[in-house]
């Protein structure tokens, strides 16, 4: 762990500034940002663990705790609303069993709210793992888990 | 070199050193500004929002924070115009809102004519004017606590909100903050601060309690002196 960091940090010539992208690699490399390692990047980039703490907790980008194997964001701005997100959002907290901004108990999903992906006329908008699917409706979005492989139980109200 | 600079504050002919901040240009001719997220121990910040003044450009005058905002050759600064006045009722209202019960805003709220809030009371107690934050990153030099969040859940907290690794208990947030919503403690030798026990040393000549021991090893870090010279004597018996 302490050479992850180490070669992380060295990519960006042990430069302070670089404390964002710094730990949008630590990231990257450990799905979350540990505390642990967070400790071992102000130990090395000699940045006060305050300030570090500060930063992650800023940006939403940025998670304390362990993310799912797959990254559900659902939008629910305003374009979106109106087409159903809210409906498509219930559905899928039941499936996971698991609220917006929560990670499923056994680590495969993480699902969150976002506020507005910038492509209205394609809403309501899920993406899954980085992929943008548009006109999204509760049968796809459950179709999407199942492909992921989630037991979608055997939808009655469909 | 140093330049000085005439401006015009209240009608008043002021001259002050480039840099300094209108605030600071007010104070050297005894004009009032009230704020609470200014110290002269600490950079300038521009939290509070509580020293905004009207400042004139041409025909055009603008809200300016006096506390960040540095003086100019010739501007025209106006510190109680009702414009003023309004934006100081309301940043007060909005602090009140957050700790509707302290004298110090209290007064400063009565001095605007203002008795309670018009907004909504959720008690947080903090104002988040930075001032622990600052002080302990600006002149403490330990930097243990940090602002946590953004936004409406933004808060003053230590690191994970557990116990701070950094902290060496000296006090100095919980005296600076305006507001008095950080608790320290200090019962039989131990000083509790950020929810964390911090035992006192003792003095070694006369029994009588120092500061905590993490203070005078962090003193003996950056002075480069033994420990046992903080400890040996105290003020009282030095």
């Amino acid at each position: 762990m302490q050479e992850k960091v180490a070669q992380i940090i060295g990519k960006y010539n042990n430069d302070k500034g670089f404390l964002v992208p710094i730990l949008q690699d630590v990231q990257k490399e450990f799905n979350y940002l540990p505390k642990d390692v967070l400790v071992a990047v102000c130990a090395q980039l000699h940045v006060p663990l305050s300030r570090i703490y500060e930063v992650a907790t800023f940006y939403r980008a940025f998670s304390l705790t362990p993310r799912g194997k797959h990254q559900l964001s659902l939008c629910v701005g305003t374009a979106c609303h109106v087409r159903g997100a809210p409906i498509i959002q219930d559905g899928i907290e039941r499936v996971l069993n698991c609220k917006a901004g929560q990670t499923t108990a056994d680590l495969e999903f993480t699902f969150e709210t976002v506020n507005c992906l910038g492509a209205c006329a394609l809403g309501p908008i899920l993406v899954v793992d980085d992929e943008y699917q548009g006109q999204m409706t509760l049968a796809k979005a459950n179709k999407l888990l199942k492909k992921l492989g989630k037991k979608v139980a055997t939808d009655e109200e469909d | 070199m140093s330049q000085t600079v005439t401006l015009t504050i209240d009608g008043r002919q002021v001259q002050a050193e480039a840099g300094t901040t209108l605030l600071e240009a007010a104070r050297s001719v005894n004009i009032q500004i009230p704020h609470l997220c200014s110290n002269e121990e600490l950079a300038p910040y521009g939290a509070c929002r509580m020293c905004m003044v009207e400042i004139r450009h041409g025909q055009r005058t603008r809200m300016v924070a006096s506390c960040i905002y540095e003086v100019e050759e010739g501007l025209e600064v106006q510190t109680a115009t009702e414009r003023v006045l309004n934006v100081r009722r309301l940043v007060i209202e909005l602090m009140l809102a957050r700790n509707p019960t302290h004298p110090t805003l209290l007064q400063m709220a009565a001095d605007l004519g203002i008795e309670k809030t018009r907004f909504e009371v959720e008690v947080k107690g903090c104002i988040l004017c930075g001032l622990c934050v600052r002080t302990c990153r600006e002149v403490v030099g330990v930097s243990a606590i940090g602002f946590e969040g953004r936004g409406t859940t933004r808060r003053i907290a230590t690191p994970f909100n557990e116990a701070p690794p950094d902290c060496i208990a000296c006090g100095a947030c919980s005296a600076v903050c305006p507001v008095d919503v950080i608790p320290l403690k200090e019962k039989d030798g131990i000083r509790t601060i950020w929810k964390t026990d911090y035992p006192m040393q003792r003095c070694e000549s006369c029994g009588r309690l120092i500061a905590p021991v993490k203070q005078l090893e962090y003193f003996a870090k950056i002075t480069n002196q033994p420990l046992s010279h903080f400890t040996e004597h105290c003020v009282h018996c030095r």
